[in-house]
């Protein structure tokens, strides 16, 4: 007896109307779906038939950012195991250190090891997330009579490769159930909500615990070490941007830091962004299958590079940042990771194709300005895409408005013609 | 000087924006931001209003309440006579009066605009965001040049807010709130989440 009957004999039963489990349904409706393309089909009138819906869309956008998700481990276990073996730290005693102790050990030139000491500290807050929305989603859907949506399990892996890997498992959950109850879940579900629902949580996160989510000590998980990140490294003026993309830039003689190094991803950053290479494969399958729009990455990338043109022309004597050129800022922080994954998101972006390009533009020329002007945040890249969620619906009304006025008066010419 | 204006003007939109970073002005601001059209009638009346109140109250500072300020007079026993206590009085009246002005503007001009505005054009005159323009310009000294770009500066980031909002709120109208939470419920939910994106401009030293 295949699956697909063994479901439809022993188990649908229990859950359809008239069965014990009915008041449940919705949990049973979540598992069945994400198996097999849900049976139901339209019974009136003609309509579009189309394989991508929105589960398959989900499906791409998570297969999509699965190459960052497993550098990310990579990358977070090979920065722990550079320190551990090279400079002498210990790792954070608990479990963590015992299991890979147990099994692989720590040399930093050992991929395995390096794997395995990221997915420790990787797979619980992935765990959490997932838990946390499910408990969260499966609530709102049972009790509100929708559908769990598969919108879910891309805001979870995206809200994953967002946090630094040191983060306590208690505030990953508060954090995810911030960014899907207030940002997703009260608006009515997927496609309903305005903010990014993973952003959302990260900012959430930030604001109320910036302790845990900024600074020089949470992003390598060794036991008391303290290392910028490349941006905070720039915005102190410590690098220089005038060597070549493979010499090293770093002015600290400790720290060894070239662009190369930056784009490549080994470096010290939240878990998923830190390879502008990978997340560029990523990028390639959302825009080979037309899922991301591509005129948010472009824009996005035109109005970063505008924006530090000016910057770079401008000049300043006090705040190295001016002089820091467009692709350091590609490569470091988060950027090409939100402008991948995040701002393409299609239900918090501008919906037109006008309003798609000053969308984008408005968020690049953001994350320059938050980077460079504003001391408060080293990295930008959040708080501007949450900004142009903001102005989205506004620049669509505008595009909206001004076509409906193109088209009267196009009606008015052909009227008096 | 400009540079000085230019960075007063772009604080008092984004930095200290006061629906935003010091919720002033709240009512209007949740309910009169359902449409787009009607919320950017109100934020260009809050706009006019500020930019005429803001400076308005300023000369009436320092050319009669401050410490001092009547010495013009050349009355002796003015010269040394300290009204600040009466500010709060002056204000409003002063803001009651230009209100009631530009109501009256409106009916004849732009009855259009009049009737969508209905009863919160008289309401702006208590709009804490008006007084607050008038206290914070008392509160960090401005000048008079300073006062009139802060208070066009501050109508404008309480406008850019409230036309924010309405084209959230517009874009909204095909989802499903849970029922307890409809109508204010959610706007104000709406507030605090774009005052999240707000903070983006948090700490801008300018």
């Amino acid at each position: 007896m295949g699956l697909r009957a063994f479901i439809d004999r022993r188990i649908a039963p229990h859950f359809e109307s008239g069965g014990k489990l009915n008041r449940y349904y919705v949990f049973y409706e979540m598992f069945d779906t994400m198996l097999y393309s849900p049976p139901s089909t339209t019974r009136t009138d003609a309509h579009v038939r189309d394989g991508l819906d929105l589960k398959r869309v989900m499906m791409t956008v998570w297969f999509a950012a699965l190459p960052a998700l497993f550098f990310g481990m990579i990358n977070v276990g090979y920065q722990a195991n550079l320190q551990i073996t090279e400079f002498g730290y210990n790792p954070i005693p608990g479990w963590r250190t015992d299991l890979v102790a147990l099994l692989t050990g720590f040399d930093h030139a050992n991929w395995i090891a390096n794997l395995l000491h990221g997915a420790v500290y990787y797979v619980p807050i992935m765990i959490v997330t997932y838990l946390g929305g499910f408990i969260w989603e499966g609530l709102f859907a049972w009790k509100r009579g929708h559908e769990v949506n598969e919108g879910f399990f891309v805001t979870g892996i995206l809200f994953t490769l967002i946090l630094p890997p040191t983060i306590p498992l208690w505030m990953v959950f508060v954090g995810i159930s911030f960014g899907v109850v207030v940002g997703k879940e009260i608006f009515g579900g997927t496609g309903k909500n305005f903010l990014n629902p993973a952003l959302t949580g990260r900012a959430f996160l930030f604001f109320a615990y910036p302790a845990y989510l900024t600074g020089d000590s949470i992003w390598t998980a060794v036991d008391g070490f303290s290392g910028a990140t490349p941006l905070a490294i720039a915005a102190e003026g410590g690098l220089d941007f005038s060597v070549g993309l493979t010499e090293n830039a770093s002015l600290n003689p400790d720290v060894d830091l070239t662009w190369m190094q930056t784009a490549l991803g080994g470096m010290q950053g939240s878990i998923g962004e830190t390879s502008t290479l990978i997340i560029a494969f990523g990028a390639l399958i959302l825009l080979v299958t037309k899922i991301a729009s591509w005129r948010i990455m472009l824009s996005m990338l035109l109005g970063m590079i505008a924006m530090t043109w000016v910057l770079n022309w401008a000049g300043s004597e006090t705040n190295p940042m001016f002089a820091m050129p467009w692709y350091w800022h590609l490569t470091l922080g988060g950027f090409a990771f939100g402008m991948v994954y995040m701002a393409t998101d299609p239900v918090s972006a501008s919906m037109t194709n006008a309003g798609k390009w000053a969308f984008g533009i408005l968020i690049g020329v953001m994350v320059v300005l938050i980077r460079v002007v504003n001391p408060a945040f080293p990295e930008g890249v959040m708080l501007a895409i949450l900004f142009g969620n903001l102005c989205a619906p506004l620049i669509d009304y505008v595009v909206i408005k001004a076509n409906i006025a193109r088209r009267k008066r196009r009606l008015q010419e052909v009227g008096n013609a | 000087m400009f540079e000085h204006y230019l960075s007063l003007f772009i604080r008092a939109v984004f930095v200290e924006n006061m629906a935003l970073a010091f919720f002033l002005g709240m009512c209007t601001f949740l309910a009169i931001s359902k449409r787009v059209e009607t919320a950017l009638g109100l934020g260009i009346a809050v706009i006019v209003v500020l930019t005429l109140t803001v400076p308005v109250n300023n000369l009436v500072l320092h050319n009669f309440l401050d410490e001092g300020a009547l010495a013009w007079t050349g009355i002796a026993a003015l010269e040394q006579v300290d009204l600040r206590f009466l500010g709060l009085m002056c204000y409003i009246g002063l803001i009651a009066a230009l209100v009631q002005i530009l109501e009256m503007f409106l009916d004849r001009y732009v009855p259009a605009l009049y009737n969508a505005l209905g009863i919160f054009l008289p309401l702006i005159t208590v709009n804490c965001a008006i007084l607050g323009a008038s206290l914070f310009m008392v509160e960090r000294n401005y000048q008079f040049g300073e006062s009139v770009v802060f208070g066009f500066g501050a109508g404008f980031g309480w406008a850019l807010a409230i036309v924010l909002l309405a084209a959230i709120r517009e874009k909204l109208k095909y989802s499903d709130v849970p029922e307890g939470l409809r109508g204010l419920g959610i706007v104000f939910v709406i507030t605090g989440l774009m005052s999240l994106g707000f903070m983006s401009f948090a700490g801008v030293q300018l």
